[in-house]
């Protein structure tokens, strides 16, 4: 409650920000920190959110998602769209007007040719180009005239927003990137550190993994933004101590995820220096079923694949009873607070994609999920507190990465599953490991050597068709594969594949919507093979001192880092 | 030289040596108090369970965060569960994997060291051996043992204490070194000295010079290492269940209970202060021991 | 004993030789893989593209060798470029960091003056605090200073810098506002007011360190001390009529010190290896935070190059140990 009266109280202080008095650098310094250090500020070589957010000060995309969403043209005229004529009626082109007299921070012209240039750069075959996926069906770009970039791809493109958008896919400058291609790019040190751009700053020295110094971009095409002369932008340490130093000591003016225990901000609150803000977008914390037998005594490489299906989860009465007993609303006030909120949904957000009847799993139902159990044949037969059918022990191995919230959230639903009559043993595994892939490794969450796991996902943009096509029969990890796959599940219903291959045919956003909620009500309420646990905002925090701070989800948080200025 | 160790008579039974030793360990404040403290810390762990039976997992959503009160003497933590329990529970661990860690850590130095020390040919082979296992990256070599090691040994012996065996060998293999370059350069001085030599002259075989001359003479030096040890292993203990390496994430130590507390030390700073309290009290405990121990064993004092 | 240094530091080349080769197989077994830290929206074919732009494709001997050629050819040929202003290595690849994509020796030339002011200065303080300690402790067995040192230096050893550190910081930093909570590696002494403020930022990180360092050398230099206090040597030189502060400082401690230079010499290497812990918590981004991050990412590059010329220092002390030991009791022959 108390938190929304200041977020509240945020927004009006924006509402009344002095636009018009404004000069560039009239507010000196300003201090960021972020608890992950930034390695590079080249998102085409390194997708962390770390690295994209700081490089978003810098360089910048044809167009950006605000906070709600919705897409703005940022460095071009408008959002080509159908209606407007930038999205051929075909579906297989898309041209962008960019906006005139933008000028990179050397002083020279931003033109089309640099729009294709950065296409070129991502497209080599050899670079290993991290944002490749937003190129996808991509075949050509070209510049038709200084201001106008036509993109061109290889089979109608329902979406074709993929490009240049939000922070993975900023513009850089030809005149640097142009002898760093494909294999040179590891060579261009100073260009991946010091890009030149067109935002709001400019690097003036970056220490990798620890700190960036920035000043204003002398060029920036507002001339009366950035209100901050210069920049600090430390990254390194933990969540808490970056929250102290914005909350209780003041250092700093601004923490990026500051994700703690609701009673710990509320503490640091006290300090009276600072605030925290919150948003909403598309992660989700999950637990995943394994849908198939993980049990050591298999063979090495029949183990998790679908040759044998799971003795246990199989049956969606058990899947159905496991989320029943499960209280999402505890959770969610335990672990995250104000920043997280329960869910039913694979993709709770945006609206036009949400399913909104799917809110059966809200209600916690311990009782009704010990009915489902005994329906489906499991008792506790021997009286030792533990179901069993047929011999065989409701017993399931519960594995996630290291994290003090998901140890907390283990500890709690291993509580409510043994009050089930379901033994859970729990396992935790180094987040390095877990998220490795390293097919020689048995702990990764792809291989899934366990019965549940739990961790979080989201998408990136507001479209999520590269999102639920994950799902689909071919893309189970498996020994074949080297256990690379995204169906972590090994989910597979030929209705689904036949819908998903339905979605990337439709053009029409309203229908688009409606077959995305099919598709999740079919892996959640339907299935039941992934048990939504929470909806996980983004929790920063600024001091009171920092105005124009608008959280967004959607984009790099620092997306409207030239609107920030220093309330006297 | 008096320097050499008085030998045994031989009239006289062993136990007659071993009471020697206990009265002088006796007479020795210290090391009494020491005892004392580390015996009434394993009474309460191993048999405070017995008399409060809480489970340390149990969660209780209504009662978290409390303070101390008759239903929870020590309070509870951010799930309600039982600090009293887990405690002692944590403290069974703790203690049983920083000794048993700490022995091996203690054994595998002393015996490289000694080696090294006396037998000149074994002295290169051993020490480059010590450069490698000092040079060695911890983190990585921890997560391949756990990769290569974990599902056979919890196969073996079953999954408690396979992972029981896991971390101490863990724990041992990787913090010998300090101890075995310690006892080296003791042993390297040692055996120049004249009482050595004079054994040496009259033909006494290495083993037992070694038994009787060398080690009681770098006993010191390894009870301090030894002290030390302890507290290393129960904190690295910690650190190993974070890499998901431990006993499983609801299994409480004393270390990973001190580690889960730290973020809330402005609102519960008892909750970090009491692992903290226990850890120090059973080092400082172990190091009384140990020093009324190599006192007692000191033939030089004990006789006196 | 120059005879055996030479053959030492010769048989050092083929030993280091060997360790670097066992800490690349022991990194190329580790699970892990240079993609975790991605976020999942990155695809799997993505994933592989990248790894394969990394060099992962190659196998692994051919990764060893052209890692052997960086770092013993390209990458001295860089320095002497830098020193002499040549081009010597021309365009050849140095070893490059996975994560940032820039060479590696240049970051760890960054980082090496924060670690240096910070843990090093924790070091030599340390080592300051903990030799006279060590020294009146063991002069004075369980006097009041030494049940003091005792306890204080236990404490010390048992709770963890991320506890000290943490409590260092909430009482000077928030509630005194004495200290600031997190270091500034970008500032730069150039006068009074500035090298005050350097000195502040240090306060509290070295001072974690430096108890934790003196804690455990006092332990060794007192136990050491009390074994020779009574040996009859020291009853000989006092009956001799030597002045007892020189028969403690002289002969007493002269004897005592192979055990102390033992830790000693084993812990300036780690002055290298920076201090983990601390330096996350006080966010000063020296060595030890680079080497964390970097196994984190597994960035094998930054890891094998840390490591080895941590292996390096590690050779090159104990040597200095073993020939100290001949220099404090020339009875020690090692040829």
């Amino acid at each position: 409650m108390k938190l929304k009266t200041i977020l509240l109280g945020a927004g009006a202080t924006l509402a009344l920000a002095p636009a018009a008095l404004a000069e560039r650098g009239a507010d000196g310094h300003v201090n960021v920190i972020y608890s992950q250090a930034p390695s590079i500020m080249n998102p085409y070589l390194s997708s962390g959110t770390k690295d994209i957010e700081a490089a978003s000060l810098v360089i910048e995309p044809l167009i950006r998602y605000d906070e709600t969403g919705a897409m703005l043209p940022w460095l071009v005229e408008e959002v080509p769209t159908l209606e407007n004529g930038g999205v051929s009626e075909d579906l297989m082109t898309i041209t962008y007007k960019i906006k005139p007299g933008l000028k990179w921070s050397d002083g020279t012209d931003f033109t089309a040719e640099d729009v294709a240039f950065t296409a070129e750069y991502c497209m080599h075959p050899e670079g290993g180009c991290a944002q490749l996926a937003k190129f996808e069906g991509v075949s050509s770009v070209e510049a038709v005239d200084p201001l106008t970039v036509k993109i061109t791809f290889s089979e109608p493109k329902p979406f074709p927003y993929g490009p240049f958008s939000g922070g993975q896919g900023p513009v850089i400058q030809k005149a640097q990137f142009a002898e760093c291609l494909g294999a040179r790019a590891p060579e261009c040190t100073d260009a991946n550190f010091m890009p030149v751009g067109t935002g709001p700053f400019k690097v003036d020295e970056f220490r990798p993994n620890d700190v960036i110094s920035l000043s204003a971009n002398p060029e920036y095409r507002d001339p009366a933004k950035p209100a901050f002369a210069t920049m600090t932008f430390k990254g390194g340490g933990d969540a808490a101590a970056a929250a102290r130093s914005v909350l209780e000591t003041g250092e700093f003016d601004y923490a990026w995820n500051t994700q703690l225990a609701p009673e710990v901000l509320a503490e640091m609150l006290k300090g009276g220096k600072g605030q925290l803000v919150n948003a909403f977008g598309t992660l989700v914390e999950r637990i995943e079923i394994n849908m198939t037998d993980p049990s050591p005594s298999l063979p090495e490489g029949e183990r998790s694949t679908a040759a044998h299906p799971h003795p246990i989860l199989s049956d969606i009465r058990v899947r159905q009873a496991l989320s029943m007993a499960i209280d999402r609303q505890l959770l969610s006030d335990v672990g995250y607070g104000e920043a997280g909120r329960p869910t039913c949904n694979l993709v709770p957000a945006p609206e036009m994609y949400a399913s909104t009847d799917n809110t059966g799993c809200l209600t916690w139902d311990m009782e009704g999920a010990k009915a489902l159990l005994e329906e489906a044949g499991w008792t506790d037969t021997d009286g030792d507190g533990i179901r069993d059918k047929d011999g065989m022990k409701l017993s399931l191995l519960y594995q996630t990465s290291t994290n003090a919230v998901r140890q907390d959230f283990q500890a709690i639903i291993k509580q409510w599953w043994t009050e089930l009559g379901v033994e859970t043993e729990l396992k935790n595994v180094d987040g390095s490991v877990f998220f490795g892939g390293d097919p020689g490794s048995p702990d990764t969450f792809q291989k899934f050597y366990a019965d549940v796991e739990m961790y979080a996902n989201n998408f990136d943009g507001t479209d999520p068709e590269s999102y639920l096509a994950m799902y689909t029969c071919d893309k189970a990890p498996k020994p074949e594969t080297q256990w690379q796959g995204e169906n972590i599940n090994r989910f597979c219903d030929p209705e689904y594949d036949a819908l998903i291959a339905e979605l990337g045919k439709t053009g029409e956003l309203e229908q688009r919507g409606e077959i995305a909620k099919r598709l999740n009500d079919m892996l959640t309420k339907d299935s039941m093979v992934i048990i939504p646990l929470v909806d996980r905002g983004r929790l920063s925090a600024h001091s009171n001192t920092l105005g124009g701070v608008v959280l967004n989800t959607w984009d790099s948080e620092l997306w409207n880092a030239a609107d920030w200025y220093r309330i006297k | 030289m008096t320097e050499t160790v008085v030998p045994t008579p031989q009239t006289a039974p062993a136990s007659s040596q071993m009471r020697d030793i206990w009265r002088q360990f006796r007479s020795h404040r210290g090391a009494m108090l020491g005892l004392a403290i580390f015996v009434t810390i394993l009474v309460v762990v191993w048999l405070g369970p017995l008399v409060w039976n809480t489970a340390p997992t149990f969660v209780d959503m209504r009662s978290r965060n409390q303070g101390p009160s008759l239903a929870h003497p020590l309070g509870t933590d951010q799930l309600g569960r039982d600090m009293l329990a887990r405690l002692m529970a944590g403290g069974k661990v703790s203690i049983a994997v920083g000794l048993t860690a700490m022995g091996l850590s203690i054994l595998l130095g002393t015996l490289i060291g000694v080696s090294a020390g006396f037998f000149r040919r074994l002295d290169g082979v051993l020490m480059r051996l010590t450069d490698l296992f000092l040079a060695l990256p911890l983190l990585p070599l921890l997560l391949v043992m756990v990769m290569l090691f974990r599902e056979p040994l919890s196969q073996r012996f079953g999954p408690e204490t396979g992972i029981f065996i896991l971390i101490v060998i863990a724990i041992g293999v990787t913090s010998w070194m300090q101890t075995a370059r310690i006892v080296r350069g003791e042993v390297l001085a040692l055996k120049e000295r004249e009482f050595v030599l004079a054994a040496r002259s009259i033909g006494t075989s290495p083993a037992k010079m070694i038994l009787r001359h060398i080690l009681p003479n770098v006993l010191s030096p390894i009870m301090v290492s030894a002290t030390l040890g302890i507290a290393a292993a129960i904190i690295t203990e910690s650190a190993l269940s974070f890499l998901g390496l431990g006993f499983p994430p609801d299994f409480p130590t004393w270390g990973r209970l001190l580690y889960d507390a730290v973020d809330q030390i402005q609102l519960f700073p008892m909750r970090v202060v009491m692992p903290g309290i226990a850890i120090s009290l059973t080092v400082l405990s172990v190091n009384y021991i140990g020093d009324g121990l190599r006192d007692a064993l000191d033939p030089r004092i004990r006789g006196r | 004993m120059l005879t055996y240094t030479i053959r030492r530091l010769l048989i050092a080349i083929p030993t280091l030789l060997f360790i670097s080769l066992i800490i690349f197989l022991l990194l190329d077994l580790a699970p892990g893989d240079p993609m975790a830290q991605m976020p999942l929206t990155v695809p799997p074919e993505v994933r592989q593209r990248m790894r394969e732009a990394l060099g992962l494709g190659e196998p692994i001997h051919m990764r060893y060798l052209l890692w052997l050629k960086q770092f013993f050819v390209i990458e001295p040929l860089n320095i002497l470029d830098q020193m002499l202003g040549t081009d010597m290595a021309g365009d050849a690849q140095r070893v490059i960091s996975w994560q940032t994509r820039s060479p590696v020796a240049d970051i760890i030339a960054q980082r090496i003056p924060q670690t240096l002011w910070v843990v090093g200065l924790a070091y030599v303080l340390g080592v300051a605090i903990a030799l006279p300690i060590g020294i009146l402790s063991a002069y004075r067995q369980y006097s009041w200073f030494d049940q003091l040192g005792t306890f204080v230096s236990m404490v010390g050893f048992s709770v963890p810098t991320f506890f000290t550190g943490v409590v260092l910081i909430i009482l000077f930093a928030v509630n005194l506002n004495w200290f600031p909570s997190i270091y500034d590696t970008t500032h730069r002494v150039t006068d009074w007011d500035s090298f005050v403020f350097q000195i502040r930022q240090m306060v509290l990180p070295v001072t974690v360190l430096a108890l934790y360092n003196a804690s455990q050398i006092s332990r060794f230099m007192r136990a050491s001390m009390l074994d020779n206090l009574r040996q009859d040597y020291v009853r000989t030189a006092r009956a001799k009529g030597l002045r007892e502060r020189a028969v403690v400082l002289t002969h007493v401690l002269r004897n005592s010190m192979i055990p102390v230079v033992t830790v000693i010499a084993l812990g300036v290497p780690t002055i290298f290896g920076g201090a983990i812990i601390t330096e996350q918590v006080f966010k000063v981004n020296g060595l030890g935070q680079l080497l964390i991050t970097a196994i984190q990412a597994n960035d094998i590059p930054m890891v094998q190059t840390l490591t080895f010329i941590f292996a390096v220092l590690i050779v090159l002390f104990n040597l200095v140990a073993d020939v100290l030991y001949g220099l404090l009791d020339p009875r020690i022959r090692y040829d």
